[in-house]
């Protein structure tokens, strides 16, 4: 049976908290080491999300805010992708969540007061539930590179936000999906928290041409990878043993 | 070479970035896009159990609240049971589960729930009732995690395995938030301080 715990997180293909190039971790970062728990149900279990809890246009950033008959300015795009667990099994039924820039680069944020344009077509968020394969899937326009304040020509690569809860409290995960290509991803620091090379490919979205919808949208495939959990194959130790 | 064993590796963390509002609270980024936002009400009408706020700051290692933070929390109900992974297990409404951002001028985070029971922990030892929580913004690369346990119950902290865990005994009340009572409502101010002077306890899960 599957009900083990979930296999330890590798943190060294995570990124560490302190990484100073990144400079708001540096007074953001913890300096004590994290308490590592054996999980109990706290951890082993987590929140379960609903289609009565999503609207029908949640997943299409092209309809869900533009006006009648309008649509927003850009590539327009599908992500797809699969959630899947270390041991390549599916996740159905879970919440992905993105949010992103438009074409400009800027934000549909109060706090955001970059010189790139609104888009009155366009919002930036979106969510979906996986099917019973983990399958997922977005349409959007790909979202353009901005200025941010860490270095004073800092630019951020192009980038979808990305967050998913698994099954379980301790499968939570955000991230950032980068696009195949874009030359910013080596100079960006945010990327550079991520110490192990092959973690960072896994963060960039490949172009699918065989999703694409011809004459009409391009297609980049992403898939998600939360922890594995182990099967028990021997009861539960008693204490002390 | 000896077989392979064809793991798939976990899709390394980044931060959640200064907008993370957009995706998880657009409310609060200034627009309205969907029917409902999810994370409001973590309870819900039917849940038994006392009735509770908790509130607190986040706190970064210079001293200034976190203004672009946002915080998830997990917990069981009453009766010390989590939903299970249909939902069901527990009163109809109950969800567990909740999501709050920090207010924009003062940092000042808050949520209504119910008081969670204990809850079953390893081998047969009870924890002390406690809330999961789950902390994301800009500059934090990895979301980090850690429990909140109530002031007023002495006797179950001081039992609780994971408490006890925590070999350094000051620092254990950390996560530990006094009672108080405000106007009839029990209240629990949980401040959590990223770093420095009584830096929270945070636990790699």
């Amino acid at each position: 049976m599957n009900d083990g715990e979930f296999y330890q997180r590798d943190r060294r293909l995570h990124p560490p908290a302190l990484t100073p190039d990144y400079k708001t971790s540096v007074a953001r970062s913890p300096r004590f080491a994290a308490i590592s728990l054996q999980q109990s149900a706290s951890e082993m279990t987590g929140p379960t999300f609903g289609h009565g809890d999503l609207g029908p246009l949640d997943n299409d950033l092209l309809m869900n805010f533009a006006k009648d008959g309008e649509a927003p300015v850009g590539e327009r795009i599908i992500v797809h992708g699969r959630v899947l667990d270390e041991n390549a099994r599916p996740v159905p039924n879970t919440l992905v969540e993105i949010w992103q820039a438009n074409a400009s680069g800027r934000y549909r944020h109060k706090k955001d007061t970059y010189l790139g344009s609104l888009d009155p077509n366009f919002g930036g968020c979106g969510r979906t539930i996986t099917d019973a394969e983990g399958r997922y899937h977005f349409r959007t326009v790909k979202p353009g590179a901005y200025p941010w304040r860490n270095w004073v020509n800092n630019w951020r690569p192009a980038h979808i936000h990305v967050s998913v809860f698994g099954h379980a409290f301790c499968q939570r995960l955000i991230t950032q999906l980068y696009f195949e290509g874009d030359p910013l991803i080596p100079k960006c620091p945010i990327v550079a928290t991520i110490p192990d090379p092959d973690a960072i490919e896994q963060l960039t979205a490949t172009l699918d041409l065989n999703a694409t919808i011809p004459l009409d949208s391009i297609a980049y495939k992403f898939d998600i990878v939360l922890r594995g959990r182990r099967s028990t194959y021997f009861e539960n130790r008693p204490e002390g043993n | 070479m000896p077989q392979k064993l064809h793991y798939l590796r976990e899709s390394a963390s980044q931060t959640a970035g200064p907008y993370v509002h957009i995706g998880l609270a657009p409310g609060a980024a200034g627009f309205d896009i969907f029917e409902q936002e999810l994370g409001r009400d973590i309870a819900g009408p039917n849940a038994e159990g006392e009735r509770i706020r908790v509130e607190g700051l986040v706190i970064d290692g210079t001293g200034h609240p976190v203004k672009d933070v946002l915080l998830e929390v997990w917990q069981a109900n009453a009766a010390g049971t989590y939903p299970d992974t249909e939902g069901k297990g527990v009163e109809d409404g109950f969800r567990g589960w909740g999501r709050v951002i920090t207010d924009f001028a003062t940092g000042e985070w808050s949520f209504d729930t119910v008081k969670p029971g204990a809850v079953m922990g390893r081998h047969g030892r009870m924890m002390a009732p406690h809330l999961n929580f789950w902390i994301v913004a800009r500059g934090i690369n990895i979301g980090l995690s850690t429990r909140m346990y109530f002031g007023d119950e002495d006797q179950a902290n001081a039992e609780d395995p994971v408490l006890n865990l925590i070999e350094w005994e000051g620092r254990r009340t950390t996560i530990i938030a006094p009672r108080q009572d405000r106007e009839g409502t029990p209240v629990y101010r949980f401040e959590i301080r990223l770093q420095g002077e009584n830096e929270t306890v945070f636990f790699d899960i």
